[in-house]
């Protein structure tokens, strides 16, 4: 063969296991009956195994009465309801504690963000101390402390101690007074709700005359006025229809008011503290992402610093810090599944704890469970894609 | 005409606000109305919690003895301090978790050989000759002789020492001529050699182990040419350390005996699962990326679903489902360890956020590079691993780095399916009957322990990010 290569010309090699797309499709092929196989084998192992211990597979089990009392409940429910309702319950639960966390988190983490640009070295060397230690440790570890550490040794109901008159705090939680409304107490609802309405009005009012006429109200004090004036006033008119119920010491506990479960308490602090460390982190890279020139430009325009940052920084830093921002609020509804560890209902302790321990249907309860938090994040992905077309700068 | 001789006025000397420590007080603290009610806020909040901590924490604590007498003897006298005698006579439990005592060794030996590995990898850019990193290597070896012996000696010897010889010696020019139908046979051999010695001397699981690790440790002398002893040191700890660290660490093989993994815990199992994680999820995570820029659609549906799905629900539901579905998944008969399905949950579930940020390492790379590669023929494999990755490695860096600590603070989840790492550990001390009331000095020793390592990892990202800082502007 050596001795004939004068013009000898090869042959490309065309033979069909050179072919990029047939290649492609074979290996597709292998991988689909791979996974298919491993599925079917997967399911078939369940079957039998759920077969041998006496479950019957299905959702049937949802309308079957739960038998197990949940310690914090926004909606009725009594160990004879259904596991739907538990389920139910539980999405509440994770819902409050997610909420409550967010709302909090966020008005740290904004004050820590300013607070580590100021120009004062003492509070943003505090607040840089401040984030490194947080977030450098577990929030399970977090959670635990506070829930172990400082909740839990806290007195009994008996040597409460009382903050203010009517706020007792001992190792059953936060004890406050609970507002009880009377009839009347609607039209302070409806009052708020017409003030609510128009101020909104007011506000583009104010904003279409500014365009034409220059000319401004002062809308912030205006609406403020009237979203406390106007309730107030329909309150007394009316004649005060809002009782508080006082919690009382009776016996070895307390009696009426409502309280914050020492869980609530440990779980809120824990995730938003820690939380609250990664959002102000957003905020200042959101900040220091404006170019100078921005503010120099508004300073030659003559804008007072506040101005300068409400209508020319913020706007522009909020376009950077939005996106990581709510992310992170996914994190913070995924993060409260931590509650498992203390005890706090939430969907994981309530659905895939107790009541997959008492129902044995794993399968389902895992599926529902995971479809829960796919939903929540779904949504939230959904609304990022919304946010990212209407106010990311275009073309670049 | 006299000349006039000009005398400058002495310059005045600078406000006082301007220069010197008042000056920096005044610009830094003082400067303004609202900052000056800011420091004085600040100042006050420093005085309300820094020296009660250090008066609880050192002052008054109790260092002394070796029982609870000692502390309550001074809490006795009055305003208890920290009682650290719980943490000094708890220490070697949080440390190796309920590993029997006299094989504890282990532990520090498999510790000492990850230290010894991983160091010359770690200083590359502190020890730069290759034959400063290699006398570093012989102190441990050095180290790990003296302490435990002449067979992990022997051990130690083959594992730091093999990257520097290897490197001298390739025998791939020796067998290129004959091409692969040689090269891959060739391969096997010193696997099987390994195996057949093995045979004679272990019993045969561990002898196919061995001949199996030796096969894929070995086998890429027959294929590359020269490779520098760093990449022979990395595949030394991706491949050789894992081997050796599960052979040591789980016994039942060399004459070591078997400890089972219910017994491990405390900050050794905390880096175990860290470490695992880390090694394992990262390779995933490239395998998912790749995957889900692949421009086939089964491949590409695949990986998108698995990772949307993961990234869309909580590690402790995934932990859930790994311990309560998986032995489900399974014929009744298997059974799996439960240590190894909090391995495979973590891992699987930190791949997929790797493979987030590494697909935008590789979104963010020049289309050139894929076509250049591209125009010198090269296949997909090739051009993925030798110049597409490791540049889009090297541009998320900061990414990764963010996800591995997440992973190794998340290795606490652990504890909620029953495993006993630190977290885990410090709270059944806790519950000791004999030790009650001390909570807050367990979890503070925690909580310490575990910033110093997440809080060194991320000071060697930013020095990493230093290091490989490109830019394609």
């Amino acid at each position: 063969m050596a001795a004939s290569t004068k013009t000898q010309h090869r042959e490309p090699d065309i033979r069909l296991i050179h072919n990029v797309r047939f290649r492609a499709w074979v290996i597709q092929a292998l991988v689909l009956v791979l996974l298919l196989t491993a599925a079917g084998y997967a399911v078939y192992n369940t079957g039998k195994n759920l077969q041998k211990a006496g479950v019957t597979t299905g959702f049937g089990f949802l309308e079957e009465s739960a038998g197990f009392d949940i310690g914090l409940t926004l909606i009725q429910y009594s160990r004879n309801s259904t596991y739907f309702r538990a389920f139910l319950v539980g999405i509440l639960n994770t819902l409050l504690v997610s909420a409550l966390s967010i709302i909090l988190s966020t008005l740290l983490g904004f004050t820590l963000g300013v607070l580590r640009l100021s120009p004062n070295w003492l509070v943003s060397r505090m607040a840089a101390v401040y984030t490194e230690i947080i977030r450098n440790i577990p929030l399970l570890l977090q959670i635990l402390f506070w829930y172990l550490a400082i909740l839990a040794p806290l007195p009994g109901p008996r040597q409460a101690l009382e903050l203010l008159t009517g706020f007792f705090l001992c190792n059953r939680g936060l004890i406050m007074p609970q507002p009880v409304p009377e009839p009347g107490f609607y039209f302070t609802l409806t009052a708020l709700l017409v003030a609510l309405v128009f101020c909104i009005l007011l506000w583009r009012w104010n904003r279409r005359r500014q365009k034409q006429t220059g000319r401004v109200l002062p809308v912030y004090r205006l609406s403020f006025l009237i979203l406390i004036g106007l309730p107030l006033a329909i309150h007394f008119v009316a004649g005060s229809p809002l009782q508080w119920e006082m919690p009382a010491l009776k016996g070895f506990n307390f009696q009426g008011g409502m309280t914050l479960l020492p869980e609530l308490i440990a779980l809120w602090l824990a995730i938003s503290l820690y939380a609250a460390t990664f959002i102000g982190e957003f905020v200042r890279s959101g900040i220091l992402a404006v170019h100078k020139g921005q503010m120099e430009a508004a300073q030659a325009l003559g804008y007072r610093p506040f101005l300068a940052y409400r209508l020319i920084i913020i706007p522009q830093a909020m376009r950077v810090v939005t996106p990581p921002l709510i992310s992170q609020y996914l994190t913070i509804v995924k993060n409260s599944s931590l509650a498992v560890v203390i005890g706090y209902p939430d969907l994981v302790h309530v659905f895939a704890g107790t009541a997959l321990n008492q129902s044995g249907q794993a399968v389902e309860i895992i599926a529902m469970t995971m479809a829960v938090y796919l939903v929540v994040s779904l949504i939230i992905s959904l609304f990022m894609n919304w946010f990212n077309q209407k106010y990311v700068l275009k073309g670049g | 005409m006299t000349p006039v001789q000009w005398t400058p006025k002495p310059s005045q000397p600078a406000p006082p606000l301007e220069t010197g420590v008042w000056g920096w007080l005044y610009k830094n603290l003082f400067s303004s109305l609202f900052n000056s009610v800011l420091t004085v806020i600040g100042i006050i909040v420093i005085f309300w919690t820094v020296p009660p901590f250090i008066e609880w924490a050192v002052v008054d604590a109790s260092w002394m003895g070796d029982s609870r007498v000692s502390c309550d003897k001074l809490a006795a006298q009055g305003d208890p301090g920290a009682c650290w005698v719980f943490v000094k006579v708890r220490f070697e439990l949080f440390l190796y978790g309920f590993y029997p005592e006299p094989e504890r060794w282990r532990v520090n030996l498999t510790g000492l050989l990850l230290l010894f590995s991983g160091l010359p990898i770690l200083l590359s850019g502190m020890i730069r000759t290759e034959q400063g990193r290699t006398i570093l290597q012989a102190a441990g070896v050095l180290l790990i002789g003296l302490f435990f012996g002449w067979g992990p000696g022997a051990l130690a010897v083959f594992m730091l020492f093999s990257p520097f010889v290897l490197s001298r010696s390739s025998l791939k020019s020796v067998l290129d001529e004959r091409g692969l139908s040689v090269q891959l046979p060739a391969a096997l051999i010193p696997g099987a050699g390994i195996y057949g010695i093995g045979l004679v001397f272990l019993d045969s699981d561990a002898a196919l182990w061995l001949g199996g690790m030796g096969a894929v440790i070995l086998s890429p002398l027959f294929f590359w040419g020269k490779a520098s002893a760093m990449i022979w040191r990395w595949v030394f700890l991706l491949l050789a350390f894992p081997t050796a660290a599960f052979f040591i660490l789980l016994g039942g093989a060399f004459g070591l005996v078997y400890v089972e993994t219910h017994l491990w815990g405390g900050l050794f199992l905390t880096l175990v699962v860290a470490g695992t994680g880390i090694a394992a999820s990262l390779p995933l995570g490239i395998l998912l990326a790749l995957g889900r820029r692949s421009e086939m659609p089964v491949i590409k549906t695949v990986c998108i679903t698995f990772i949307e799905i993961i990234r869309g629900v909580p590690l402790v539901s995934v932990l859930f489902m790994a311990s309560v579905m998986f032995p489900l998944f399974l014929p009744e008969n298997v059974s799996f360890d439960k240590l190894l399905r909090a391995l495979v949950g973590i891992s699987l579930f930190y791949a997929a956020y790797v493979a987030e940020v590494i697909r935008g390492g590789l979104q963010a790379l020049p289309k050139g590079q894929y076509e250049a590669a591209a125009a010198l023929g090269w296949g997909y494999w090739k051009m993925m691993w030798i110049i597409i990755i490791p540049q889009a490695l090297r541009l998320v860096i900061p990414g990764i780095v963010v996800n591995f600590l997440s992973l190794v603070k998340d290795t606490t989840l652990v504890a909620v399916i029953g495993l006993m790492d630190l977290l885990g550990i410090v709270k059944a001390a806790m519950a000791d009957p004999e030790w009650i009331g001390y909570t807050k000095e367990a979890y503070v020793f925690a909580a310490v322990l575990f910033w110093i390592i997440c809080f060194s990892i991320s000071r060697y990202s930013m020095h990493l990010e230093r290091k490989y800082h490109v830019s394609f502007r």
